[in-house]
């Protein structure tokens, strides 16, 4: 028995990699996806550029905008002169921000009368708006304590120590990466599995398995052993390139990873040749792989949190694997997360994993036409 | 046939010389994999006004690529193509407006109705409004399908789709009209229906045609017949002319006393005969010179009657293959086969396979009626049937891919659905189109379908060694499967299923398409593993397979019509009326008389 | 009338399609509806985990700011250890500490400290978190000076206004821009799809025999695709209008204009892939690769462009997806501002051009 599954994962390998096409699909868009949503899916803000009414004349206005020009988080454009301008550098995103100094605002600091920093942002896109009035309140903070100390004013009566555990300088990087380790280990066993049984179909290959002594549980091993060990090496490699290109943490034990990406993958592996199985062409499968690798990365919490979405979406996530395995790499990364608390997200895996692979099974020999 | 052949119309539109289409020496080369592949070799070739050339030759010929060529589909490397009297090189656009071109897979929107697809081709082909209606009804009419004009053309039987074709194709009458092989696939009565429609063109319009075939016996309906072969044009003339080249060197063999199979195999070994098929209980010789052969080795006690038959084309077009056949193309082989262990106890009546009031119902509509049929050990049984007759439903039904809905069926007394992996190891699967992994390599392939059936160490390599050998794909053994030709196809096919030395084999249209010495050959290995006593099912539209059975089962809506040997079921149809001399002329016969029955209930 | 057949023909195949149907009506549905309802950026009602460590009359007030706030749920627990452990479990996104002193080092010189711990692994949503403490923060203060009677004494104080989307919804710019998303569905992977399944199954081969020329084929592709992408648009504009009340501040004509040329460019993209790829597998896969993921990560939909590495922002600029998505953002929330307008939609009929004109040089009414 072992030998003829060996037989046949032999023969899905070389039927994935003997294809130039095929290979190329398999290496190429993972690499790609990883380097582009590496660098470009980022929601930290850079050089954000901004622009400055200064309508002050004193010295403490340009020491509260040095504060801003030292930043590396803003970048400072052309100074404005006069209101007008305000809705003309907004409205054509020259600048994200507007900051507006009214004539007495060192007068009103120095009287130690709350001195007014106005600030127009753009909302269009309202995240990036809210992160930039973030950055904004933190530099003010600063200076007012600055400003108190060296003006020996009255503190405030409480002041807040923010720190942030696990991820100190707020890197969404540090996110972004181990989710995209879940996301491409999925796409790539999506691409490998939902076709598979598919295109055995199309091509009359699959009559002729069926007619040999296979016996259905060992087609289903060997169509489920390719997708498996390639979603494992590319998610070890991906983990790789996540540590040692992108520099993320990994502070949690290897052996809590791996149990999650095995499981994730015995659910993905599932799912795939749920769907393939039930495909009669390569396309309906195409299809049915895209119609389910959206819903599942949207709301996986991968780039949005599942506790945002109304509570029937969260409640519909209990059947997508992809959110439990989110939760397994970013504890494993970033908190250590230890294995027995991680037991709660590695059933669910497992469950659906097997309930799918098992429908899978049973669809090869019922799925006639 | 030759019955609705026409009488020679006057001249329309053509060259100086009298021809729609003239090649000379054109060649094309295709670049696949960093390799040059010659598709055609200063071929020369001429389509006289008004009448049928056939472009006769087997896979991979060259015939599609001739015929894009004349399309102004394709560019040729060097020669000159003239049609109507145009350059088809310069002026492919002035070209596509006067002749109608047919793809072999014709380019029917199969979500379109039939309407719509005959709509859409008069809007390409700028048919004026006002003589549609005239148009479309002589078009459904001759083509049959006035009835069905709102059905979507993926609903319709592979005949009617192929009828659609040519009358989308025909919808402004062409000048010159090329079809590429338009009978692929199409059982033998629809077959007859396209020819009568392509005759009564050339009657009524005088159109001009060229035609691509791989069925010998339709080369005889056409006026001329060219010779594709490898890329080669081994002659153009009327096909009288190629039959007078063996006439009087054919004959039909046989011996009281000794099987056809027998007979056939020291034939095909007798150095006087060129060419040996089975036909019915008689074997069908081409000898070398004009009178029988001699020094044929059999004992003296052997009663042999040798009767001098008429010529047909297919004598001469193999005769003239045979010439040229080139050293790595396959040669004749006997297949060294011996049956597993697991033989049962032999019992020579006991039914190897059995069914029993078998039924398959999809929806309301029943594929298989109420059949029943037994096979026993060694035999070569065939199930004929037009395309939807349901004998791919009973194939299936019998290899254990589809349920039945009622009645008994057996195989080595089980059901191969429900029985064990072990029972399926017992027989072997060849399918109609090419099912195996395209993208392997011949060994690959072969290595895969060993273990898959248990085979491991020495064994395993002895037997891969063994197939390698027998079905000569040693000299092809890495390429990838896809790349061979439909012949090579066929033998690693074949030898894949008999890997695990099974005591019964499935074929399922086994030699559509290939060439008629890869036929023979294919058939010669089958009729060495019936021998050995290999029992084998085959299910086949190809009338010259059918002769190989040693009984057929014809079905018919998913009825049995008939069931015996060849020879017996040629006597009871003829029992309907009409001369009956070949098999096809049987089954024709026997299907007309059925359909006669049900439209008078 | 060649042309107008063609067009038919590729109408009753579309309406009598699936897999068509499913791609252009039911993922943009599907989009849609995930994006409108399933994706939001907006925290509300954060878990967070008050410790106090002494409770009384001060801490009260403080923590009731919490209990009152919309954007906290917050969870009461009686020490660190505590608190730590329901963060490791994932139940609060963060830890407000309240040390024992509280009480009497708010009224020393140097003031209480409140240590404020978010969990940092969702970068984005602690930084909203903090946003959210400091502003609870500040106007606790706030009350705290007017109910002692005295002004409170903050040196400089921010007024921020947020133009165009005062409430900050995340709604109203993620479903305005999965317009791109979906019109590059439509365009480009339903359009290469769909040419690649004729040559799959031989109708180009017939069509290329009628006297019909290749513009015309061409034409006959891109006119049933462009409706459908048009109509692909009103339907997601309506929805985006009525069932996500997204406003429209600027001119219908011009959103339609841009997402006409944005449309064309799309289509570009889709015949060229299927005239170079001519199988439906791979032709799906290459449109999701260099049309659809791009639109998705590269247009600024989402992720900001301006703080992309250079090399990536360099890249963004041949994504016909940045500039529509610049123009639909704009219009919806801002309204007609030329100054955006005018040069994305430059850019965008530059690349129609670009892309349509190429496909029709690559398209040869041969078979080699």
């Amino acid at each position: 028995m072992l030998k003829r599954i060996l037989a046949l994962v032999r023969k899905e390998f070389l039927a994935l990699f003997k294809d130039k096409k095929s290979r190329f699909i398999i290496v190429a868009p993972p690499i790609i996806q990883l380097l582009v949503f590496g660098y470009a899916a980022t929601f930290d803000l850079n050089r954000i550029p901004i622009a400055v009414l200064n309508q002050d004349s004193g010295a403490a206005s340009r020491q509260l905008l040095a504060h801003f020009r030292g930043s590396t988080n803003f970048q400072e454009i052309a100074p404005l002169h006069q209101n007008r301008d305000i809705a003309k550098t907004i409205n054509s995103k020259q600048a994200l921000l507007v900051l507006q100094l009214g004539p007495h605002f060192s007068r009103d600091l120095y009287l130690g009368k709350p001195a007014q920093l106005q600030v127009i942002v753009d909302g269009r896109n309202s995240n990036t708006a809210l992160i930039a009035l973030n950055y904004v309140h933190s530099i003010v903070l600063q200076f007012n304590n600055d400003w108190v100390k060296n003006h020996h004013g009255p503190a405030p009566p409480a002041h807040l120590q923010l720190r942030a555990w696990f991820n100190p300088n707020l890197e969404s990087r540090w996110f972004i990466v181990p989710g995209i380790i879940g996301l491409l280990t999925l796409v790539v066993t999506m691409v490998v599995t939902a076709l598979s049984v598919a295109r055995e179909r199309e091509q009359g290959t699959f009559d002729q398995l069926l007619v040999t002594p296979l016996r259905p549980v060992e087609i289903l091993l060997g169509k489920a052993l390719p997708g498996f060990v390639i979603g494992l090496l590319e998610g070890s490699l991906i983990i790789l390139v996540a540590v040692y290109w992108f520099n993320v943490p990994l502070i949690g034990n290897l052996s809590a990873l791996f149990i999650g990406i095995v499981l994730f993958l015995l659910s993905a592996v599932g799912v795939g040749l749920m769907i393939s199985s039930l495909a009669v062409t390569q396309q309906q499968g195409m299809l049915g792989a895209f119609l389910f690798l959206v819903p599942a990365i949207i709301l996986s919490g991968f780039a949005t949190p599942i506790a945002n979405m109304p509570t029937l979406v969260q409640q519909l996530t209990v059947i997508n694997p992809m959110r439990y395995f989110m939760v397994v790499l970013r504890g494993v990364f970033l908190e250590g997360t230890p294995l027995a608390l991680l037991f709660k997200q590695f059933w669910p895996m497992a469950v659906i994993g097997i309930v799918t692979l098992a429908i899978a099974a049973w669809l090869f020999r019922h799925r006639m036409q | 046939m030759n019955a609705h052949r026409p009488q020679l119309p006057p001249m329309r539109s053509a060259d100086d010389d009298g021809n729609a289409l003239t090649m000379s020496t054109i060649s094309k080369s295709f670049v696949s994999e960093g390799r040059s592949v010659k598709a055609l070799d200063e071929v020369e070739l001429r389509v006289s006004a008004g009448r049928i050339t056939g472009l006769v030759g087997p896979d991979g010929a060259g015939k599609t690529t001739l015929m894009r060529l004349a399309a102004g589909l394709l560019q040729a490397d060097t020669g000159s193509i003239r049609v109507l009297g145009l350059d088809a090189t310069r002026d492919p656009l002035m070209v596509q407006r006067s002749i109608g071109y047919m793809p072999q897979r014709f380019g029917l929107y199969e979500d379109l109705s039939v309407q719509e697809n005959l709509d859409l081709y008069a809007d390409l082909q700028g048919v004026p409004h006002a003589i549609r209606a005239q148009r479309y009804h002589d078009l459904t009419k001759m083509t049959g399908l006035e009835h069905f004009t709102r059905r979507l053309a993926g609903r319709l039987s592979g005949g009617m789709k192929q009828k659609l074709g040519l009358a989308c194709t025909l919808v402004q009458p062409p000048q010159l009209l090329l079809l590429d092989e338009p009978t692929v696939g199409v059982d033998p009565v629809s077959r007859r229906e396209l020819w009568v429609i392509i005759n009564k063109l050339i009657l009524q319009h005088g159109t001009s045609v060229l035609v691509s075939t791989a069925y010998l016996d339709e080369a005889e309906n056409c006026h001329e017949v060219a010779l594709l072969h490898n890329g080669h044009c081994l002659g153009q003339d009327t096909p009288a002319r190629f039959t007078a080249r063996v006439e009087g060197r054919t004959y039909s063999v046989s011996a009281a006393g000794l099987s056809k199979r027998a007979l056939h195999d020291v034939l095909a070994d007798t150095d006087d005969v060129v060419d040996a098929v089975v036909q019915g209980n008689h074997v069908r010789i081409v000898a070398s010179k004009n009178e029988p052969p001699k020094n044929i080795d059999l004992p003296n006690s052997v009663d042999l009657s040798i009767v001098p038959v008429p010529a047909r084309f297919e004598d001469g077009f193999v005769t003239l293959l045979r010439a040229h056949l080139r050293p790595e193309d396959p040669a004749r082989h006997h297949l060294d086969f011996k049956i597993a262990a697991t033989t049962p106890t032999r019992a020579s009546a006991d039914a190897v396979i059995q069914v029993r009031e078998l039924s398959r119902r999809f929806g309301p509509f029943y594929a298989v009626k109420n059949i029943s049929f037994a096979v026993q050990r060694g035999e070569v049984f065939g199930l004929l049937g037009a395309n939807g007759a349901g004998k791919s439903t009973t194939f299936r039904m019998l290899c254990g891919l589809l349920p039945p809905s009622s009645g008994h069926l057996s195989v080595a007394g089980l059901d191969l659905r429900r029985a064990a992996s072990a029972a399926r190891a017992r027989i072997g699967y060849m399918s109609q189109k090419f099912s195996l992994y395209g993208n392997l390599t011949v060994r690959d392939n072969l290595q895969f379908f060993s273990s898959i059936y248990g085979l491991s160490g020495a064994s395993r390599s002895d037997r891969i060694k063994w197939s390698l050998e027998q079905f000569t794909l040693d000299s092809v053994k890495d390429n990838r499967s896809i790349d061979l030709p439909l012949g090579f196809k066929q033998r690693l096919a074949l030898a894949c299923a008999l890997m695990h030395e099974p005591d019964i084999l499935f074929l399922d249209e086994p030699t559509s398409g290939v060439d008629p010495l890869a036929r023979r050959e294919f058939w010669h290995r089958i009729n060495h593993l019936a021998e050995a006593g290999v029992t084998i099912l085959v299910t086949t539209h190809f009338m010259e397979e059918a002769e190989y059975c040693d009984r057929l089962a014809i079905m018919d809506a998913g009825e049995i019509l008939a069931l015996g040997t060849p020879d017996e079921i040629k006597v009871s149809a003829a029992d309907h009326g009409g001369p009956i001399s070949t098999l096809e002329d049987a089954f024709i016969a026997l299907l007309d008389a059925n359909a006669k029955v049900r439209s008078e209930q | 009338m060649r042309l107008r057949g063609l067009v038919r023909k590729e109408f009753l195949q579309i309406l009598r399609d699936p897999s068509s149907i499913a791609i252009a009506f039911l993922m943009p549905l599907l989009l849609l509806l995930l994006f409108g309802y399933g994706v939001s950026l907006d925290a509300k009602n954060v878990p967070i985990a008050l410790v106090v460590e002494h409770p009384n009359a001060d801490t009260a007030s403080f923590t009731a700011s919490f209990q009152q706030s919309r954007y906290f749920k917050p969870l009461f627990v009686s020490n660190m250890r505590q608190a730590r452990s329901v963060l490791m479990s994932g139940r609060v996104h963060g830890i407000v500490r309240l040390a024992g002193d509280f009480s009497s080092k708010l009224r020393s010189r140097d003031g209480a400290a409140i240590q404020v711990i978010v969990n940092g692994v969702d970068a984005n949503t602690a930084r909203v978190v903090q946003g959210y403490v400091q502003s609870l923060w500040s106007l606790w203060l706030e009350q705290r000076a007017t109910s002692a009677g005295h002004k409170l004494a903050i040196p400089v104080d921010v007024r921020q206004r947020v133009w165009f989307n005062s409430e900050l919804r995340s709604r109203n710019y993620l479903v305005p821009g999965l317009l791109a998303v979906i019109m590059t569905l439509i365009g480009a992977l339903l359009t290469a799809m769909v040419v690649a399944r004729e040559w799959e199954r031989g109708t180009m081969e017939a069509l290329m025999v009628t006297p019909v020329a290749m513009r015309e084929i061409l034409l006959g592709k891109l006119i049933p695709y462009f409706v459908l992408g048009m109509g692909g648009m009103c339907l997601s504009v309506g929805m985006t209008l009525w069932l996500f009340d997204v406003p429209l501040r600027g001119s219908v004509l011009i959103l339609f204009v841009a997402a006409a040329l944005f449309l064309l460019a799309a289509l570009g993209m889709g015949l060229l892939i299927s005239i170079l790829a001519k199988n439906q597998f791979v032709a799906g896969q290459a449109a999701i690769i260099v049309t659809f993921l791009p639109a998705f990560i590269l247009s600024g939909f989402i992720f900001d462009i301006g703080s992309m590495p250079p090399f990536v922002q360099a890249l963004t600029h041949v994504i016909a997806a940045r500039y529509f998505v610049a123009i639909l953002q704009t219009l919806f929330l801002a309204g007609n501002v030329w100054s955006v307008i005018i040069p994305n939609a430059l850019a965008l009929a530059a690349m129609a051009a670009f892309f349509l004109l190429l496909s029709r040089r690559m398209a040869r009414k041969r078979l080699d």
